[in-house]
């Protein structure tokens, strides 16, 4: 990226994964080897994606800094993401980024982690829980549990199989009432409800919670009964933006902007803005 | 202090056109005295009391052209508008609101990441001042720590004298640098007290009263009652000499096009609502407390600086007659 801080990168899609219905993951590599050598992130961070004439579109990043590419993955939804979707492997997309804060994973080491996603907002998450795999040592406990509307719209679903193979992560897989299939052995529930009935010891644990707003406001209530304490509680705002930096005035709530002071709250942090997210 | 004589004013415009300035000036069209870029001295209206657009257009105009893209089969690639190249604009008979305006502007636009086309922008702008001799019921600049004789943000300053002359205050280097260039044109002034000259604007509320108490408001009533007659127009934010949110949009064809910014406002639905539908501000009077609770309250605490320099354009043109400085001080009140 040159100096003109509006300047997407040029990235070439390397590899498409169809996740579910509507939604991709793309593995992008920088077409500049400088850019690529420069450039550096860390997990909850996340990007301006475009697709010009369109426009660009926000997510996270959702592979882990650990890995030496870069992945999103989003759903088909608005104008953008349509765009987006049409793209195929070998075809460029600009990319500006990386914004944002960051997982504070570093203080972690030594702690059990929960965590929890519903639907699109495992992407998010993934980077944090592949970053955490990756350094596995220094954890104790992982726990996933992760939750969509149906079996079928359940994402990364290669990967949920890896998890639940492996002896050193508790994978906890749900969909909502009547998006079960016949052959389907996960839980049944909501996300919240689930929780509750798996009632995850508090202590030592650093809770990370991704998911729609309404599974959000309901999960926070049970990690409270459960004992979380509100700073132990992670969770990423996702309030629309154009900027990334503090500018364009979208993601401003109360006296934060979501681009440069979040996207990446404690609960603590969250009970002193408006609900404005 | 200098004086520069009326029929020396063309002389002065001439020699900042023949410097390759673009002057920025108010125009009377239409009845209507804008901003816009001139062709002529005589084109000006120097006796006005609020133009309809303010001055911030010379450091943030309408629409910004950030890029120009274009798509091959190789690839895409993006090419910014070289800032360097961006022209030097005299900002002419700024009153002293809009001078002030534009230092929370920079605010915005160099908070922590430096936006080199506002920047570049500013720093090509001479500001020429006018203090003000005459205001209206809008007018409220004394409630928000600006003054109509100010000069903070002006490089030469001009105060009208009664007999059609002008006081002329070089404020700045830049404003120097011009007084040097043409010294023919100002002689020395004569005793006067500036104080008499600028008019008299009555103090309604105090700015910093204002903060102290608006930072607690969120959850008011206040807002609700205040916003039931708010259409959303969001005309207020446009003709706001520092609101500046703004949109990034493309426009082209699949060979190539241009990326742009341009003004948007909080006080549309569309500004915050998510792809999924949901919105964080989903009703008017969550969207005027946004735009009250920012200038007020927000920008103060994150950039230091007030929102708003008491134009009164918000109330001069909405088209439902709100009003701003009736607002606060109904707020300072509950």
């Amino acid at each position: 990226m040159s100096d003109n801080i509006y300047q997407p990168y040029v990235m070439r899609i390397e590899q498409i994964t169809e996740e579910a219905p509507d939604v991709r993951t793309y593995r992008l590599r920088f077409t500049n080897e400088e850019e690529a050598s420069r450039f550096v992130f860390k997990a909850g961070q996340f990007a301006e994606y475009s697709v010009p004439g369109e426009g660009e579109c926000t997510f996270c990043i959702a592979s882990s800094p650990t890995r030496d590419y870069v992945e999103c993955t989003f759903r088909k939804a608005g104008r953008v993401t349509g765009a987006l979707a049409t793209l195929d492997e070998g075809d460029t997309l600009g990319f500006r980024g990386p914004y944002g804060n960051i997982f504070p994973i570093e203080e972690w080491k030594g702690k059990n982690l929960l965590f929890i996603a519903g639907g699109i907002a495992l992407p998010p998450m993934r980077c944090v829980i592949w970053n955490c795999l990756d350094t596995r040592e220094n954890f104790k406990d992982i726990t996933i549990l992760y939750g969509a509307k149906t079996v079928n719209d359940l994402v990364y679903k290669q990967e949920l199989k890896e998890w639940e193979a492996r002896p050193d992560v508790n994978l906890v897989t749900t969909v909502d009432p009547g998006g079960e299939t016949p052959d389907w052995k996960g839980e049944v529930g909501f996300v919240p409800t689930i929780l509750d009935k798996m009632a995850p010891s508090c202590e030592n644990t650093i809770a990370i919670v991704c998911g729609p707003p309404i599974m959000i406001k309901f999960t926070f209530p049970v990690l409270t009964k459960l004992g979380f304490p509100d700073e132990a509680i992670f969770t990423t705002l996702e309030n629309r933006m154009k900027c990334g930096f503090g500018k364009c005035g979208r993601c401003n709530v109360g006296t934060v902007f979501v681009c440069k002071d979040g996207p990446v709250f404690t609960y603590a942090q969250l009970k002193n803005l408006p609900a404005e997210y | 202090m200098k004086l520069i004589k009326k029929e020396d004013l063309p002389g002065l415009y001439g020699y900042l056109a023949s410097a390759g300035k673009k002057i920025f000036a108010p125009v009377r069209k239409n009845g209507m005295v804008s901003f816009s870029f001139t062709s002529a001295f005589e084109e000006i209206e120097m006796s006005y009391i609020q133009t309809k657009l303010s001055a911030k257009a010379a450091a943030f105009p309408k629409i910004e052209k950030l890029m120009k893209y274009t798509i091959q089969k190789e690839g895409q690639s993006y090419e910014p508008y070289d800032v360097e190249k961006f022209p030097g604009i005299v900002v002419w008979g700024a009153h002293p609101c809009d001078a002030a305006a534009f230092h929370p502007l920079n605010a915005v636009f160099t908070w922590e990441t430096h936006d080199k086309y506002f920047t570049r922008r500013l720093e090509n702008l001479l500001i020429i001042g006018l203090s003000c001799t005459s205001h209206d019921e809008f007018c409220f600049c004394t409630s928000v720590g600006v003054h109509p004789g100010d000069t903070k943000g002006s490089d030469i300053q001009l105060t009208p004298l009664p007999g059609g002359d002008y006081l002329a205050e070089i404020i700045t280097t830049k404003g120097e640098a011009v007084a040097a260039a043409v010294p023919a044109l100002f002689s020395p002034a004569p005793g006067l007290n500036k104080e008499e000259l600028v008019t008299s604007v009555e103090k309604r509320f105090d700015h910093e009263a204002l903060h102290a108490k608006i930072n607690g408001m969120f959850d008011h009533p206040v807002w609700k009652e205040q916003a039931l007659r708010c259409i959303g127009c969001g005309a207020c934010t446009y003709v706001c000499p520092i609101c500046s949110c703004f949109d990034i949009q493309d426009e082209g064809g699949i060979f190539g096009g241009l990326r742009y910014r341009c003004w948007d406002s909080c006080g549309f639905g569309h500004f915050t609502i998510h792809t999924s539908g949901h919105n964080p501000r989903e009703s008017q009077d969550t969207r005027w407390r946004q735009r009250l609770m920012h200038k007020f309250s927000y920008q103060p605490q994150r950039q230091e600086v007030f929102g708003c320099v008491g134009c009164g354009r918000c109330s001069r043109n909405c088209p439902v007659d709100m009003n701003i400085s009736e607002h606060l001080t109904q707020i300072m009140a509950v």
